[in-house]
């Protein structure tokens, strides 16, 4: 627009020559513009993609845990050797499991039981955990003991990464967790059938565990969804309540004004602080035990408050007046008006919000670390007041392990916690587009 | 009689009340429905909101008052002696005095007998028991814990009993009232918008219960460490929470946390704002139908993704690809393949917070950019004007006081965000300029001042508050301020 052409002389016959008024410049610039927003958006998409295709590749082999299927012989040499079971039951669970279970697999795969530095390999590939399996079928039937029985165990977690080719084998023998002869025995194992890969149960059932192949998020699942359960009972009604206050009866005046001003401000207010506030009140305060799933949900509900009451706002404001002038019109009172007509015109944008809302608790971390759900915690708490751990705070202790296996587990527990995101919203979306009306 | 049960035999009375009222309503009526002033139903609320509220806030007011009421008795009925020593003796007995009385409950006629006559058994008795006590009890204890047991079952009974009253009374009464001319309507009605006024309180209170938490617990911190130690030290170095130690040992220096958090927030939105603007402005005047119903969708993914995700992103992927691609760099350059980036720096944190905070800009300014009046745009376009001309000389400047809003609203998040430097940023303390070192925030140190081990004495565990006050107040500043600007903006418009 800086240069503006004048219109060519009158009575020329030659065709005037075009000045340059800049165009091919300004058109440039315009290609230029769009090609900035284009490449904006990308760049947006481009790291959407990254983040996700990141977690998924490194987690979607956490769906799946290498086993062994071995006959295990329960020696009463090793576990009650001078048969006093029946007068110390103590003794059952203090034998030594982890030995049966090695001389067991050292059979399958042929190694001498005086081969020290064999057994020692053998026993590196089975996991741990074997203790707690052995122990609770012995304890749960004591006959067993002296037959042979065909168990599924797990593998150790090296292995299993191993097994899933996680590990760079052409790195010398020394510098890594799986020694040569190891992966020798687990070809050996695997193409006898023995050792193969099962779909990895123990991931959404299991506690906290230090062994990465024994650790799932089933104590995390339990707790976030106790918490949830608060936060929708909490946040629902309170959110609704508050909403038909504010936008059908509130007078205008400087209570109201006061409220608004602190809805909106909460909604701003950064989670951490949420978490300083549930620790001051619920549990220095008011004495809550922490680490529970009852204070995180109380504080998840302060937090999911204000996006809710925002939602329903909106829900309610967009019911036209004529609804409201009708039913007043016929005699009903102002309250009938609202809760006969408004709010079941208003609930499907109501509980999108309200889902909208809970997924986003559902994700959120910080608050619950500083009320202590950062614990360990290896049995599912059987009440809201038992120590729990939430999936998002799982998914943070387990970034903080340093065991490669670690890494696997968290992107499975991220994957998790994104298809109940994903989820919650296809839920909410689906909500809107069948029961919304255009008005 | 538990709380629950108590509760299941209220919700039971207020039932019946409500059958009952409504009933009587009917009968009233005689058929003849417009005889009556309310519906039925209204007449059965009415004794149901009777029955059910007055007992609930007598066993509201019991909960809450019997155990003062017996904790003060029991402490009353100390020896001498001991109501001679420090309050915290005094707390500790009573402590101790309460697992007995737990323990108490669990034992025979006789292993009682055996215990009251030799009190030195006690410990071992109740350890059997799985009470385990500090020390032996004094014989005194054992006869407050006794008391105190039948205090707890008496106040229970009574309880019980005057609630179960409570709600009958109140049924009664209310079910007498009924009459055909009893506005049973309005007062269900008016109990209701009580009830509406009282939810919508919670906002309020919300925010007294963060302003009054955290200040007092901040004042408590600044009664141990100066205010202006805190509000203008350079030194980060609190040390580590000794038991008991209520003398500042360490250094509380707020600036290098308060560097840190702006430093890497203002990388975040050096990503942020471009893309998000950019992003915006393609969505809201160039894209076509199709396409901004395929990429709006899919930009505000990111703002639905945990941080937490984010956090571990940064950590796995971005931060380790950043070092090795520095060392590579520094190798093609100077022959020497050392990392110049570290994997948790300034740079890595701001980058992934850059990235979340995309969304929030973007879908902020497309609101603002779309608000601005059509026949702006078109007389723009009218004179010649490229449509880019357009959206730099016209819609900007005009959507520039909404946009500058949106901006300060996304910088109140980013320094709030805590997952992502918890996990990105690293937790050294410390004041410089190279963004490829890792740096430190506030949220960082909230957190880290506060898992593990809590003892609200300490200045290492108060001084979370301080810093959680004063994250609130920069937010709560950010905030008010955007929203006024935006809404100043809007009404420019409208």
């Amino acid at each position: 627009m800086s240069q503006v052409s004048t219109s060519p002389a009158l009575g020329i016959a030659t065709k005037p020559e075009r000045r340059d008024i800049g165009l091919r410049r300004r058109y440039a610039a315009e290609r230029r513009f769009r090609l900035y927003g284009m490449a904006a958006i990308a760049f947006g998409l481009l790291f959407l993609f990254l983040l996700l295709f990141s977690v998924v590749s490194k987690g979607y082999t956490a769906f799946q845990q290498t086993m062994i299927t071995i006959p295990i012989e329960f020696s009463e040499q090793i576990i009650d050797k001078n048969n006093e079971r029946a007068t110390n039951p103590q003794k059952l669970v203090t034998a030594n499991y982890p030995v049966v279970a090695r001389n067991a697999l050292a059979k399958v795969l042929g190694v001498s039981e005086d081969d020290r530095a064999g057994l020692k390999a053998v026993n590196g590939m089975i996991s741990d955990s074997v203790r707690v399996q052995l122990r609770n079928l012995v304890t749960a039937d004591p006959s067993i003991i002296g037959t042979t029985q065909t168990v599924t165990v797990l593998a150790h977690g090296d292995l299993d990464s191993a097994f899933k080719g996680q590990i760079d084998l052409t790195v010398p023998e020394t510098n890594r967790k799986v020694s040569d002869k190891q992966v020798g025995w687990m070809n050996q194992l695997a193409e006898s059938g023995a050792l193969s890969k099962h779909f990895n149960t123990g991931l959404f059932t299991n506690g906290a565990s230090s062994r990465p192949e024994a650790a799932g998020v089933g104590v995390a699942l339990i707790g976030s969804l106790y918490m949830m359960l608060i936060v929708l009972v909490l946040s629902l009604p309170i959110g609704v309540a508050a909403s038909i206050y504010l936008e059908e009866f509130a007078p205008k005046n400087r209570f109201t004004d006061l409220i608004e001003v602190n809805i909106n401000n909460l909604a701003a207010v950064p989670s951490i602080v949420y978490g300083l506030l549930g620790l001051a009140v619920f549990i220095n305060f008011a004495g809550f035990p922490r680490s529970a799933a009852l204070v995180g949900g109380l504080v998840l509900t302060l937090m999911t408050l204000p996006t809710i009451i925002i939602a329903t706002r909106a829900a309610l404001k967009a019911v036209p007046p004529s609804i409201r002038a009708a039913a007043l019109g016929l005699g009903a009172s102002r309250m009938q008006t609202v809760f006969h007509h408004v709010l079941p015109l208003a609930m499907p944008g109501i509980l999108t919000g309200t889902i909208i809302g809970l997924a986003h608790a559902l994700g959120e971390t910080a608050p619950l670390l500083l009320i202590g759900m950062v614990a360990f915690v290896a049995d599912v708490p059987a009440t809201p007041m038992d120590p729990a751990t939430a999936l998002p705070v799982q998914i943070y202790m387990w970034a903080n392990e340093a065991e490669r296996a670690f890494v696997e587990r968290t992107s499975g527990a991220i994957i998790v916690l994104l298809i109940f995101l994903i989820l919650m919203n296809v839920g909410a979306i689906l909500l809107r587009r069948r029961f919304e009306r255009r008005w | 009689m538990s709380i629950s049960l108590l509760l299941l035999i209220i919700a039971v009375i207020g039932v019946a009340g409500y059958l009952f009222g409504s009933w009587r309503a009917n009968a009233l009526a005689g058929g003849k429905l417009s005889s009556l002033h309310s519906r039925p139903g209204y007449y059965g609320s009415f004794v149901a909101i009777w029955s059910v509220l007055p007992a609930l806030v007598v066993m509201l007011v019991w909960i809450i008052a019997s155990p003062i009421y017996i904790s003060s008795t029991v402490r009353g009925g100390f020896p001498e002696e001991v109501k001679a020593t420090s309050q915290a003796e005094q707390n500790l007995a009573y402590n101790m005095i309460g697992a007995i009385s737990r323990g108490l409950n669990t034992l025979s006629a006789e292993e009682r007998e055996a215990m009251f006559a030799d009190s030195a058994t006690a410990r071992t008795v109740l350890a059997a028991k799985g009470v385990p006590l500090a020390a032996d009890p004094a014989p005194y204890m054992l006869t407050s814990a006794d008391d105190l047991n039948r205090m707890t079952k008496a106040s229970g009974t009574f309880l019980s009993i005057l609630v179960i009253v409570a709600a009958l009374a109140g049924a009664f009464v209310s079910y007498r009232a009924i009459a055909p001319k009893f506005r049973a309507r309005n007062r269900v009605e008016g109990v209701m918008l009580v009830s509406l006024i009282a939810a919508s309180s919670i906002a309020i209170l919300t925010t007294v219960g963060i302003v009054a938490s955290m200040a007092t617990e901040a004042i408590h911190f600044f009664n141990m460490v100066p205010a202006w130690e805190f509000f203008f030290g350079t030194t980060w170095d609190p040390r580590f929470a000794a038991a008991g130690a209520t003398a500042s040992s360490g250094q509380f220096g707020l600036i290098p946390l308060l560097a840190g958090t702006l430093y890497i927030g203002f990388v975040a939105m050096l990503v942020a704002v471009p893309v998000g603007l950019f992003a915006a402005i393609y969505m809201s005047e160039y894209a076509s139908r199709t396409v901004r119903s395929v990429a709006k969708p899919l930009l505000e993914v990111l703002a639905g993704i945990p941080t937490i995700v984010y956090g571990f992103f940064a950590l796995i992927t971005v931060g380790p690809f950043l070092r090795d691609i520095s060392a590579q760099l520094n190798g093609l350059v100077t022959g020497n393949y050392a990392s110049f980036i570290q994997a948790q720096s300034v740079l890595t944190a701001g980058i992934v917070m850059g990235i979340m905070l995309i969304p929030y800009v973007s879908s902020l300014s497309d609101d603002i950019i779309t608000a601005v009046p059509r026949a702006l745009r078109d007389g723009s376009l009218g004179l010649g004007a490229t449509r880019s001309e357009t959206i730099k000389r016209v819609i900007m400047p005009a959507a520039l006081p909404g946009i500058v809003g949106a901006l300060l609203m996304t910088a109140s998040r980013a320094i709030g965000e805590t997952m992502i430097v918890v996990l990105a940023a690293g937790v050294a303390a410390r004041m410089q300029l190279n963004p490829f070192e890792p740096m430190t925030t506030v949220t960082v140190k909230i957190v880290n001042q506060l898992t593990g081990d809590l003892e609200f004495t300490s200045p290492q565990t108060l001084v979370a508050f301080a810093l959680g006050i004063t994250l609130f107040v920069i937010t709560l500043c950010l905030n008010i301020y955007a929203l006024y600007i935006v809404r100043k903006y809007r009404e420019q418009y409208e």
